[in-house]
């Protein structure tokens, strides 16, 4: 048994509205929106042209950048647009799009999809194929896959993350169930590219039918499955290296610091997929639940599918939703408009009503320190709450951790006295975010004039 | 889940709620999937997360109240009418004291919220059941309006309200607050003797044989603490339904155990070590259960308003806590310490929360 991490909550998962849901391929909408920003990283530019003709699997957006993943066609069809388009964020509501009118052939880009034998292709082989497909984290950080699987430091474990805990969600538990051997490939083809010791896939243990697949799906190969204690935020990345490998990433540090790499689940089969087809991240499992959607659903979708498309799809709403979330409860975004597209880190849209969203206001803190044992960095989150309020951002820096908090929202889940207390610290994040680029700059004019000084000198040497 | 919880937060993060009407898209491309009849729905936009557990303030401090009901009954039972319009005189005058202030003040109004109800009811059930109601009630309004108002309100008082009340009393009429009912013939076996004074008082002034012998042996002195049946402070006296009550705060996980397990702990290894006959000849079992102790360690100790916010700096708080209430029942002037031991510890809390703060998860302090 492993041992569970400090703090965490116990949510309401209400798992139980999509869990037993097949997953369903949703037929093509007539309009896909594809946004050149759906990984950490710079955006990518367009390739294609207004009036171009593309093919399915097709390149469409790509970045000189080295942090950005290439960007592909979900499905055959024109460019119509390529404009400004509403974006589920963080990093902006809108982002520029390529917008493709499907011409419902899907026919698929010349020579797609491959067969290839993984095990015949050497490691660079490999990578590149993850970098062309434009693979992700698909777990809702979107980080560039191709980068995070290859460290700069030497690691030892490799861990699948099943865990799901975001409250709603159930596209990974469906996924690992129906879809097992996917991920198995996946995680086969990852454990020779990072040459990993031992290779983990850790699961909830709410999920037991997902453990037997899994296992099932694992017998005779080198795969361990790991039932952890349910606790939220397991699927934390932190959290969860610490759980299966015992080991804490240091304050400001990456998995690789203690030689370990995290892939989602999802992950793992789109890199099965596009290592031996050939095929680019151009589809996504998602959930569509929450109590106010009609028929709460598990879907295969295109990346660049509207909410509104996936919604309708659904039966619609069938109760006034209040809120609309692109991904879970406790670190979803709030979404004002159902225009967005579903991105590759899309795991789950949801609606909820009021009944779930509305809380009383806030009022002051009572010190009763519900949000330092639910902390799971081991943060103080009621001053840091509190000195934020006061715009006392240097010392939520200097004496309390503040840049530690992964923003999980036990804090704020959890305070009896309803404070915002995670949105206190993001503010603070953001202040403390601002001046460290302020620094940055300031540095790199000071260099710029001290270059021009010496060059002057040197001028002057010279004459 | 995020595998990866580093994303940049959604824009400045905005503490506030905002509305934000769903756009109607200029360039509206997209043909609609079906005929829409209803207009869109208006979303409300936040910073996630966007769930939250049913737990309030007030939810807490009514299980509270709860908690004490079963010692409170006991009192009525035990000391009669007196200790009953007590404690209504308590919560009321408190309950009105806070919201007087809060109406005049033109603050919101929180006054039913049950904290300002544990405050006058922890006031009455910690002194006299004779004392003169309109005392109670001057306590009650010191509480409120010095100890919790004008230092903000909830949350923001730093010493134990009921304490402070209870401490101005005692400056006060302190005639009035350590006259006790006259209550006879404890053993109930014949030993009938008239006392009006509580068990530390008769240790105190007489020495500890005396006090064993007023309650006729070793054995019926625990039994009569254990169950109450004894003289003191209004609410003090049952050790087993104050426990009953402690038990529930800690099984819905309002308290923690550690902080009335060190507090009691401390005094009862004290007390046993610094006995009367010199080391180790002390009685820790009385010490443990006499006085305000049980109440004080269960119920006011345990203030989350007032006391440190880690376990660590709990433990701390509670120990020390403990070992003051002792220096003031073997050396100190007064037969009883709790009420000041926790002041004082109270004076010390922002002391212990700035020094007390948990290892930050990657810094190396749990392995």
């Amino acid at each position: 048994m492993f041992k569970s991490f400090l703090g965490g909550i116990h949510p309401h998962d209400g798992k139980e509205l999509a869990k037993d849901q097949l997953i369903e391929t949703m037929p093509l909408p007539a309009v896909l929106v594809v946004p050149m920003g759906q990984h950490i990283g710079a955006p990518c530019t367009p390739t294609v042209k207004v009036g171009d003709l593309v093919k399915k699997g097709q390149l469409i957006g790509t970045s000189q950048a080295f942090m950005h993943a290439d960007i592909h066609a979900p499905s055959s069809g024109k460019v119509v647009k390529i404009e400004e388009r509403p974006h589920p964020g963080p990093a902006s509501t809108m982002c520029n799009a390529v917008v493709i009118e499907t011409d419902g052939e899907d026919a698929w880009a010349d020579g797609l999809p491959l067969e290839r034998d993984w095990h015949t292709m050497d490691n660079e082989a490999i990578l590149a194929a993850i970098q062309q497909a434009g693979i992700v984290g698909m777990g809702g950080a979107t980080f560039p896959a191709h980068i995070k699987l290859k460290p700069a430091k030497p690691v030892d474990v490799l861990i699948l993350n099943g865990a799901e805990c975001e409250p709603y969600l159930t596209a990974d538990y469906r996924l690992m169930l129906e879809e097992s051997s996917r991920i198995v490939t996946g995680v086969e083809i990852l454990t020779k590219l990072l040459g990993v010791q031992r290779s983990v896939i850790a699961i909830e243990d709410n999920k037991p039918e997902a453990i037997k697949a899994m296992k099932k799906a694992c017998e005779g190969k080198n795969i361990e499955v790991a039932g952890l204690k349910t606790k939220y935020p397991q699927g934390a990345e932190k959290m969860l290296i610490k759980v299966v490998a015992g080991r804490e990433v240091p304050a400001g540090g990456l998995p690789m610091d203690v030689g370990a790499v995290v892939q989602n689940v999802g992950t793992a089969a789109a890199i099965a997929d596009a290592v031996v087809h050939g095929i680019p991240l151009i589809e996504r499992i998602t959930t569509v639940s929450g109590d106010a959607i009609a028929q709460p659903k598990n879907l295969r979708v295109r990346i660049g599918t509207s909410y509104r498309d996936a919604i309708a799809f659904c039966g619609g709403f069938k109760e006034q939703p209040d809120k609309l979330l692109a991904g879970g409860p406790m670190m979803g975004l709030a979404q004002f408009d159902e225009d967005v597209p579903i991105l590759k880190g899309a795991s789950g849209i949801l609606a909820l009503t009021k009944k779930l969203t509305e809380h009383p206001d806030e009022s002051p803190c009572i010190r009763c320190g519900r949000c330092v044992r639910a902390c799971p960095m081991q943060l103080i989150p009621s001053m840091l709450s509190i000195l934020s309020e006061r715009q006392d951002f240097e010392k939520c820096r200097d004496n309390y951790g503040l840049m530690n908090c992964v923003e999980c929202g036990c804090c704020t889940y959890v305070c009896p006295a309803k404070r915002n207390i995670v949105q206190y610290i993001k503010l603070a994040k953001g202040w403390v975010r601002g001046e460290q680029a302020k620094a940055r700059a300031k540095a790199a004019a000071e260099k710029a004039a001290q270059e021009a000084k010496s060059a002057e000198k040197k001028e002057g040497a010279a004459k | 889940m995020s595998e990866e919880m580093k994303k940049e937060p959604a824009a400045p993060a905005a503490p506030a709620e905002t509305k934000v009407e769903a756009k109607a898209s200029p360039a509206a491309v997209k043909p609609a999937p079906a005929a829409k009849p209803e207009p869109d729905p208006v979303f409300t936009v936040s910073a996630s997360p966007h769930i939250r557990d049913g737990e309030t303030i007030s939810h807490i401090m009514w299980n509270v109240n709860l908690a004490l009901l079963p010692a409170a009954i006991f009192a009525v039972w035990w000391f009669g009418m007196c200790a009953l319009v007590n404690m209504v005189v308590g919560i009321v005058a408190a309950v009105a004291a806070e919201y007087i202030w809060q109406k005049a003040m033109h603050q919101r109004v929180t006054a039913f919220d049950g904290s300002a109800c544990i405050t006058g009811l922890l006031l009455a059930m910690s002194m006299s059941p004779l004392l003169p109601p309109y005392m109670v009630a001057i306590g009650s309004v010191i509480a409120i309006i010095i100890a919790k108002q004008s230092m903000g309100g909830l949350g923001f008082n730093i010493f134990n309200p009921a304490h402070i009340g209870r401490a101005a009393l005692m400056a006060s009429w302190p005639v009035a607050m350590t006259t006790w009912t006259k209550i006879q013939d404890f053993s109930g076996a014949g030993v009938d003797v008239m006392t009006s004074a509580t068990p530390l008082n008769i240790l105190k002034m007489q020495g500890y044989d005396a006090l064993v012998a007023t309650f006729g042996g070793q054995g019926a002195l625990y039994e009569h603490l254990f169950l109450g049946t004894r003289n003191g402070s209004l609410g003090e006296t049952s050790t087993v339904l104050l426990l009953l009550g402690g038990l529930y705060l800690i099984y819905r996980g309002y308290i923690d155990w550690v902080v009335p397990a060190c507090m009691i702990g401390t005094v009862g290894l004290l007390t046993w070590i610094f006995g009367p006959a010199g080391l180790f000849t002390g009685d820790p079992l009385f010490h443990m259960m006499a006085g305000g102790l049980v109440l004080g360690a269960f119920f006011m100790a345990t203030d989350m308003v007032t006391i440190p916010m880690t376990r660590k700096g709990q433990i701390v708080f509670a120990v020390g806590a403990g070992a003051i209430t002792v220096l003031i029942r073997l050396v100190g002037g007064y037969p009883e310490g709790v009420c000041y031991s926790i002041l004082l510890m109270n004076a010390v809390t922002p002391l212990i929360d700035r020094f007390m703060k948990p290892k930050i998860f990657g810094t190396g302090g749990n392995k």
